[in-house]
């Protein structure tokens, strides 16, 4: 029962296949090597995290694969299909909330839906997506009022309100203070386990990419490739104390160089 | 698990404050408003002040400068103790006059201040001749031309008024269509940027002579000079503010299935919009000047013509009056646009106050 029931959730989800990317950026002094030869694969409702120093070439891997930029070399593919523009089934949360400080809460939640002239015929779909982060009482609130936890709960919900089959989360977390880190992580694997979408996370926080993901792909430095992989076997909901965590947490130090402050 | 997000962040503020943010005027003249209680001290100093103005006025012979009296000196001298004794019944009344009462005090301090300054210009000017007497006319002159005069006023207004209106609009159009256009588009801005550069910094009332000699008609050129006046500081700032909107919001916008056109109309307008504001601001003052530039050299008609007209017949009060009533249009346009980017600026925080 339980078995079919996560079947039909994760159906939702999308696959996603990386094979041999590398990309390189024009500047001035010439090109430069950001991601070399990754080959990645996300499994339909699989949340696999992206672990890496920072500027390692992470955010421009999420880029890609959202396909707001061409890939130099290699392919990206969603269920089979090369990905070679933006569209709605891949969503991306962005490090900063990016709401559009003119729009009331309501309103943008409400931009996929509107930006795709649907928006008529399903604004109960607004309400359902801000009911899901708790914000219904904040519906006509504009941003500037809303404390950083906030508006990221806002820019997930007019994520969700698309219904993507692949979220992209790129360092959604990042900004915000420890407890509403906390808080928000657990969230968010909530939301991810109700709604069933696949998810590809970016962040340089080794806790948070243990706790939220089924896999853990390290990245080496610049350019980025892939220096290795942990499996994350624990059920969810997750306990950040959990023995197995800490194991999990002191390999990935270790893989990112940094064996010395174990 | 959201009531402990909401423990964690900050406590939600009352619903009434987040209604219309940003447009709650800061009254700095409210200090002087003692919040409820009976009697006004301050409208009745003001209200003493009218009314020793007025007997002023009228009991103090104007000093005769060799031509006929100051007419209206007892009209004007009668006016202001009417002022004084509608002040003295608001002040008795108190709170009991209500909206009156609350229109009112704010401007306490300005309504006891405004006497002492018309009295002042009233004894040099009328009562003790002190300043020259054409160039500097007593209050009481300004309401004998506005009584005489105000049909061919009135007329310079509304003409000053459809050639602003002319102008500003086309120039405003124009402006923030280039703005968007050379913003947006990359082979626009390489055309359109160089001109803009180029002719944009003249000031438009330097190519006045050029265009009363290329347009059939010297309104036609003041609206072309007005236009181009306001087109330009609109151009430049709605261009900068489409082209510094946040790249993430494209992203976003783009992610989600949206369009070119949705990406123009709905980010990228919006996001410039308080830029663009400022480029109104600064166009209308500039077709203020070139409306009256252009009205006082070849336009036969408008405030601008008044003046240079009154100013020939050195009929100087008219001059005055003419000002009076350029000052309030003036004023007055920039209070309506202010009030117009209140409305639609009402999402914003902290803009500028006028």
């Amino acid at each position: 029962m339980v078995a079919t029931a996560e079947a039909n959730v994760r159906q939702a989800g999308a696959q996603i296949d990386i094979h041999g990317v590398s990309h390189w950026f024009d500047v001035p002094a010439g090109p430069l090597q950001v991601l070399d030869d990754i080959d990645l694969t996300v499994k339909p409702g699989e949340f696999v995290a992206l672990l890496g120093p920072s500027g390692c070439g992470k955010s421009t891997l999420l880029r890609l694969v959202a396909g707001l930029e061409p890939a130099t070399a290699g392919r990206i593919t969603q269920d089979g299909a090369p990905i070679t523009r933006p569209d709605p089934s891949r969503i991306v949360v962005f490090q900063d909330p990016t709401l559009y400080p003119w729009r009331s809460v309501w309103d943008n939640v409400a931009l996929g839906l509107q930006a795709r002239g649907v928006l008529k015929a399903q604004r109960g779909r607004v309400d359902e997506a801000l009911k899901l982060v708790g914000l219904t009482d904040f519906a006509k609130a504009f941003p500037h009022q809303l404390s950083g936890g906030m508006a990221q709960r806002v820019a997930l919900a007019r994520a969700l309100v698309n219904d993507p089959q692949l979220l992209v989360l790129d360092e959604p977390l990042g900004k915000l203070d420890s407890l509403t880190r906390i808080a928000m992580q657990s969230e968010l694997v909530n939301l991810w386990q109700r709604a069933g979408f696949s998810a590809l996370l970016v962040t340089h926080d080794v806790e948070e990419a243990l706790f939220l993901a089924n896999r853990v792909i390290v990245l080496s430095d610049r350019p980025a490739r892939i220096a290795a992989e942990l499996v994350v076997d624990l059920p969810y909901p997750r306990h950040r104390g959990h023995a197995r965590l800490a194991e999990l947490r002191h390999e990935a130090l270790r893989h990112l160089g940094l064996d010395a402050t174990w | 698990m959201s009531a402990v997000i909401d423990r964690v962040l900050e406590a939600p503020q009352a619903p009434g404050h987040w209604r219309r943010p940003g447009i709650e005027k800061a009254a700095p003249a409210a200090v002087f408003a003692r919040p409820a209680e009976g009697f006004w001290r301050t409208g009745a100093l003001a209200s003493a002040g009218w009314i020793a103005l007025g007997l002023l006025t009228v009991y103090w012979p104007n000093k005769a400068v060799g031509f006929s009296d100051w007419a209206y000196t007892d009209e004007f001298g009668i006016a202001a103790i009417a002022i004084g004794a509608l002040l003295l019944l608001v002040a008795l009344l108190g709170t009991r006059a209500g909206r009156v009462a609350r229109t009112l005090r704010p401007a306490g301090p300005w309504l006891v201040a405004l006497p002492v300054l018309f009295a002042i210009w009233e004894i040099a000017t009328a009562k003790l001749a002190l300043l020259p007497t054409p160039f500097f006319a007593p209050p009481q002159s300004l309401i004998e031309t506005y009584i005489d005069d105000w049909r061919r006023l009135g007329e310079s207004l509304a003409h000053s008024a459809r050639l602003l209106a002319h102008g500003f609009v086309l120039g405003a159009l124009a402006g923030f269509l280039t703005g968007v256009t050379i913003g947006w588009s990359r082979i626009a801005g390489y055309w359109v940027h160089p001109v803009l550069r180029f002719v944009g910094p003249v000031p438009a009332s330097a190519l006045l002579p050029l265009a009363f000699f290329f347009f059939p008609s010297s309104y036609a050129a003041a609206v072309f000079l007005i236009a181009l006046a306001t087109g330009f500081p609109v151009a430049v700032l709605t261009w900068s503010g489409v082209a510094g909107v946040n790249r993430n919001y494209y992203d976003v916008a783009r992610t989600m299935g949206a369009s070119e056109r949705f990406l123009v109309l709905r980010v990228a307008i919006p996001a410039a919009l308080p830029q663009v504001f400022v480029g109104l601001f600064m166009g209308l003052g500039a077709a203020f000047s070139v409306l009256v530039t252009a009205e006082m050299m070849g336009v036969k008609a408008g405030l601008g013509f008044y003046l240079s007209w009154a100013q020939g017949w050195a009929s100087y009060s008219n001059m005055y009056a003419a000002l009076i009533v350029m000052a309030l249009l003036c004023s007055g346009l920039i209070t309506l646009l202010f009030k117009v980017r209140d409305r639609v600026l009402s999402w914003q925080k902290g803009t500028v106050k006028w």
